[in-house]
């Protein structure tokens, strides 16, 4: 431990601290730009400027290390007037342009420039201006502004790997941009725009739509992949107008994808806000009656195994603990939270979960990526993995399609052949993963949403075995999903019972009449044709694909409009708080089946959200403890038998457009125009 | 004055022959084994006690900063030496007539100290601009590899020593110890942080030590001479002989290596044929290259060219290089050439600096005209203090002292201007600018 004096006061700190963070433990503000704790240190900006004792000059508090035996003042007159220099400095040739600056209210310029500027200017002379850079949809430039803190530049080279931005001429002609005019093509730009200090980079979407001051804010949880990012969502009336991460170390630092930061436009379009039934072919709007009565109609008569229900993959934990029970009450075993197909297996926690935790990446040294492309299916884990990567001694090998994952990583192979052979010990990289101390794997979703996905999960776990992967304290065989719903669906047992179909089954079923009733909650990507003889309810919030095949539809909430519950790839339930009312006609998913069941005259015994969750706890005790990671036992899972020669896929093929909501975004298919199809026309392959 | 037989740059004028032969000739590259013999710790010692104080214009102790170094290398940890060839300091040239007329001697520089100071390799970052001086150089190099002085085996000693030459791209601040490694490394020079200095993590991030090529040019010379030959010349802390570089208005501008503490007045009447039009038309002068403040006529009078005397003046030695300036110079314009200097060699990377010295360059081009109100001036004079010493590296320094010179000792002239703008208007004006012209 490193002990010095500020301001008189003693403080002890971890060792390998800096004078800024001792000042901190200490009690004292520093102002400061270009420092950010997760990223280099670049001492820049010079505003964080305190005094030492036998050093002639102040010295730089965020680069200095703290050592035993300092004496730092920071509340000198001279400490005061260096701050005051710096400050006047930054803002001679900053625009000063606060009352049109989408920063305003929220600018560390203009908090700091209040705390510690002087309140009037000395500089007579002309500002500087800066001609502003075009880097793709999302983040609008006013270069003018920029005080050069380099924060985006590092964030570009060392988080999103990115190595695109940079600082170019000299002096007070410094300015920061790309260099060669294109578009960031990281999944993770957005977050430049929380780094940056100033509004120089704002974003493009939200230009002049609101002030900070007029937003209400809503601590929730993001669904548009599996990570479970916290979010918090900013509305004012009944419209989103932002969505920003929230720190939780454990899962997404304070970063966010492009993807859920930027997709939100996609909630009010294309939305189902009131009740359709299909009449003479065609969708029609109709009352809640109307549609229960079309259901209660169809349903009449059949059996329970003509009945089936297939979860989507924004599904809330609650809605699919309504729909089993409702199902359970029909009599029906055909239910499935799988909608791609993916071979997991309920029966086991441990195989279907990324058991190591997003966090328990920094401490692997050899990971396994099968069928797996992190960058676009869980943005966020592979930045966690770079993050590793970066501080050295990690090795990253891949079986499946060959892409850009921002790190170095040895590619072994396109599909189960490889795999195979890597698990004979055929290639040098079973070697790597025998050697390490802490090695892993990933199964991505193009290793088991295949015909023989439980083969290859079958593999995965021997692979697993084989290397030490799975030792006392440590679990390195890892699933990652792409979608939200898909962790608490298999917690809650949303797979087929006894002598259930599965949803491969039940689309089968459907088209050959063996399936007379089929219910969707938010199901969109089940690829299903509007089947002859089988009627389709549809419930969720977007007329998308699961709309277009339903003879009744029920408007359901979006995830920023309900009470519910998340299940992240790790197994970790989280909250998500509405932020505004559901549109329209549109009502919480669990209560829409809350009073279809009671139609269907099977009501569900539960009424409320809190005795509802009870019930969820009971189906999955694992989601009663909201943030928690239930460690799961590790056993016997997969299916013994061959593998398809079939190389491993992606399945997502638009990193922009994987959802009814990024599919009605606007932003979202200017990205994919820029980034995507822009990659494509290159030939070029640097995602996927 | 110094004696002949006490040079050290014997062939700074480039009468003999700076090849091998003519450098041997002059004694370089003799018993340089012998010396290294005597071990790495004894080289610095010797030059510790010599006094040798650095050349590139801080006047740090060269054998202290040698000490820095680790004692041993670590694994995969390699030292360097890296010497500052990249001579930018407006009116300095000595390091350029040194290694255009005596590659030689900062070649076998480079053995003795790297090889002190552990290190199996040197760089020398040369100037871009310097293009023959690079080609001298190298040729040099090429023929001590040739006659195995360095190499595998540098002069017999066993010790393995490389020499590589690299040349900039013209930047002055490449020419700052830590941008220039940035510069080296291929990267924008942008100096770094200190610490880590670079005798803990330099060049590759491994421990290196940058000198300037004089200091490293005269180490051969102390160690075959002795230390007490180079202390007991000059004064006490301000030891041995400096090349100084004389430049501007005086009937010989010229390089001359003179004894440190030399009157500077002795040293521009003896050596530069005195001042244009005789010592009272000097005006003022700047004694140590573009950043130090300069002197007006009334200390130039008295004052001693060395570290310590200067500094005494709040002035500095610098780099030596003496730009005189006599009584038809227009001294506000001359700094505010230096100003505008600063401004377009600053790097841009930390906030005084970048901000600080345009605005610094724009009050000086107004003050040239007296286009200002006499409260600018200590505008000016705080501007420069919130630059000064606030920065990563001492180029904001360098572009707040001169400024601070200025107005030290010519505010009577600055508020002479203002004044005759203000009462003689437009006409006031033009005469001032007439008057530069």
């Amino acid at each position: 431990m490193t002990t010095l004096t500020i301001d008189g006061v003693e403080i002890t700190v971890e060792p390998g601290s800096t004078v800024m963070q001792a000042c901190v433990a200490a009690g004292k503000e520093i102002p400061h730009f270009c420092y950010h704790d997760r990223l280099s240190i670049a001492g820049n900006c010079r505003m964080c400027l305190v005094e030492m004792e036998r050093s002639p000059k102040p010295i730089a508090s965020c680069a200095m290390p703290a050592a035993d035996g300092m004496v730092i003042r920071t509340d000198t007159p001279q400490v005061k007037k260096a701050r005051e220099g710096v400050m006047e400095f930054l803002l001679i040739n900053h625009p000063l342009d606060c009352p049109i600056c989408d920063q305003g209210g929220e600018c560390d310029l203009q908090d700091q420039a209040m705390a510690y500027g002087r309140h009037f200017s000395r500089f007579d002379e002309g500002k500087r201006a800066v001609r502003d850079k075009d880097v793709g949809p999302l983040i609008e430039t006013i270069m003018t502004r920029c005080i050069h803190c380099t924060r985006c530049i590092r964030f570009a080279d060392e988080i999103a790997g990115v190595e695109e931005f940079g600082a170019v001429f000299r002096g007070e002609h410094m300015e920061i941009g790309t260099y060669v005019a294109k578009a960031v093509s990281s999944e993770l730009s957005g977050n430049m725009i929380d780094l940056c200090p100033v509004g120089a980079l704002t974003s493009k979407p939200y230009a002049f739509v609101a002030r900070s001051w007029e937003l209400r804010t809503t601590e929730t949880v993001d669904v548009l992949d599996a990570v479970g990012s916290n979010i918090r969502v900013d509305a004012r009336g009944s419209e989103v107008l932002r969505v920003v991460p929230r720190l939780h170390d454990d899962v997404n630092e304070e970063w966010l994808s492009d993807k859920s930061r930027f997709a939100y436009d996609g909630l009010r379009r294309r939305r189902l806000d009131r009740c359709y039934v299909r009449r003479d072919g065609a969708l029609r709007p109709a009352s809640w009656d109307e549609a229960f009565d079309a259901i209660a109609a169809a349903a009449g008569g059949l059996e329970g195994k003509q009945i089936a229900a297939l979860a989507g993959d924004m599904a809330d934990c609650e809605a699919m603990t309504a729909l089993a029970d409702l199902m359970a009450a029909l009599g029906s075993p055909n239910l499935d939270c799988r909608q791609d197909g993916a071979k997991l297996d309920a029966a086991s926690r441990a195989s279907y979960l990324f058991n190591t935790t997003i966090a328990g990446i920094e401490e692997a040294d050899a990971i396994l990526l099968i069928g797996a492309n992190p960058r676009w299916e869980a943005a966020l884990v592979n930045a966690r993995i770079r993050k590793r990567w970066r501080r050295g001694g990690l090795k990253v090998g891949a079986i499946g399609p060959k892409v850009d994952l921002t790190y170095p990583c040895r590619h072994l192979g396109e599909g189960p052949q490889d795999l195979a052979t890597l698990a004979a010990g055929g290639h040098a990289f079973a070697d790597v993963l025998k050697l390490a101390e802490r090695p892993m794997l990933i199964v991505g979703p193009g290793a088991l949403a295949r015909p023989d996905g439980a083969q290859v999960l079958a593999h995965a776990r021997a692979l697993a075995e084989a290397t030490g992967m799975v030792a006392e304290g440590w679990k390195g065989f890892n699933v990652l999903h792409t979608a939200a719903s898909r962790v608490g669906g298999l917690d809650l047992g949303f797979v087929p019972g006894e002598g259930g179909l599965d949803s491969a089954a039940i689309r089968e079923g459907a088209g050959s009449g063996a399936i007379r009733l089929l219910y969707l909650l938010g199901a969109d990507e089940t690829g299903l044709e509007r089947p002859e003889g089988c009627f389709v309810v549809y419930q969720g919030h977007h007329g998308d694909a699961g709309a277009r095949v339903a003879d009744v539809i029920l408007p359901g909430a979006a995830y920023t409009e309900k009470h519910g519950t998340y299940v992240n790839l790790e197994g970790r339930p989280q909250r998500a708080y509405p932020a505004t009312a559901p549109l329209g006609e549109a009502r919480e998913d669990w209560r829409i089946l809350r009073a279809l069941s009671a139609r269907l005259g099977t009501p569900l015994t539960c009424d409320t959200l809190d005795e509802l969750r009870a019930r969820m706890a009971e189906r999955a005790p694992a989601l009663a403890a909201v943030g928690e990671i239930e460690q799961a036992p590790w056993g016997d899972f997969g299916a013994a038998g061959a593998m398809d020669e079939a190389p491993f896929a992606s399945p997502i093929e638009d990193f922009y457009r994987t959802d009814p909501i990024t599919r009605a975004s606007q932003t979202m298919s200017e990205c994919s125009a820029a980034f995507v199809a822009a990659d494509e026309a290159e030939g070029g392959a640097s995602h996927g | 004055m110094l004696r002949d037989s006490d040079r050290i740059f014997t062939n700074l004028y480039g009468i003999q022959d700076w090849r091998l032969a003519g450098a041997r000739a002059r004694g370089d590259w003799d018993g340089t084994a012998a010396l290294m013999a005597k071990g790495h710790d004894w080289i610095i010692d010797q030059v510790k006690e010599s006094g040798l104080r650095g050349r590139g214009g801080a006047g740090f102790p060269t054998g202290l900063k040698w000490s820095f170094m680790p004692k041993e290398e670590a694994p995969g940890r390699p030292h360097y030496l890296v010497v500052n060839a990249d001579e930018s300091e407006p009116g300095t040239c000595k390091d350029r007539d040194m290694m255009r007329h005596d590659p030689h001697k900062l070649i076998e520089g480079c053995v003795l100290s790297g090889f002190a100071m552990r290190a199996h390799a040197a760089y020398i970052y040369i100037r871009g601009e310097f293009y023959d001086e690079a080609v001298a150089l190298q040729a040099a190099i090429d023929e001590a590899y040739d006659a195995g002085l360095i190499g595998r085996d540098a002069c017999g000693s066993g010790w393995a020593f490389d020499v590589y030459l690299h040349r900039g791209a013209g930047a002055y601040i490449c020419g700052e110890e830590t941008g220039l490694l940035e510069s080296l490394e291929g990267k924008p020079g942008r100096p770094r942080l200190k610490p880590p200095f670079p005798a803990a993590v330099g060049l590759y991030g491994c421990p290196s030590t940058v000198n300037n090529v004089e200091t490293i040019a005269v180490v051969p010379t102390i160690l075959r001479r002795g230390a007490e030959w180079f202390a007991a010349l000059g004064r006490p802390k301000n030891t041995g002989t400096k090349v100084f570089c004389i430049s501007g208005h005086v009937n010989q501008p010229c390089n001359v290596e003179e004894e440190m503490g030399i009157p500077m007045r002795e040293l521009i009447e003896k050596h530069a044929g005195g001042v244009r039009g005789g010592w009272d038309n000097l005006q003022a002068v700047i004694p140590g290259g573009a950043s130090v403040p300069l002197l007006p006529k009334s200390i130039c009078d008295e004052v001693l060219m060395d570290f310590d005397s200067l500094m005494a003046e709040k002035s500095g030695l610098g780099t030596a290089a003496v730009i005189v300036m006599d009584k038809s110079t227009d001294v506000v314009e001359a700094i505010a050439r230096l100003s505008h200097f600063y401004m377009h060699e600053s790097c841009g990377q930390c906030t005084p600096c970048r901000e600080g010295t345009g605005w610094v360059y724009r009050v000086m081009l107004r003050l040239i005209r007296g286009e200002a109100s006499v409260d600018e001036i200590d505008l000016l004079w705080d501007v420069v203090g919130q630059i000064e010493g606030h920065t990563i590296c001492a180029l904001g320094d360098a572009a707040a002292w001169p400024v601070q010179g200025l107005i030290r000792h010519f505010r009577p002239e600055l508020e002479r201007r203002i004044l005759a703008a203000k009462v003689g208007g437009g006409g006031a004006a033009e005469g001032a600018a007439a008057a530069a012209a």
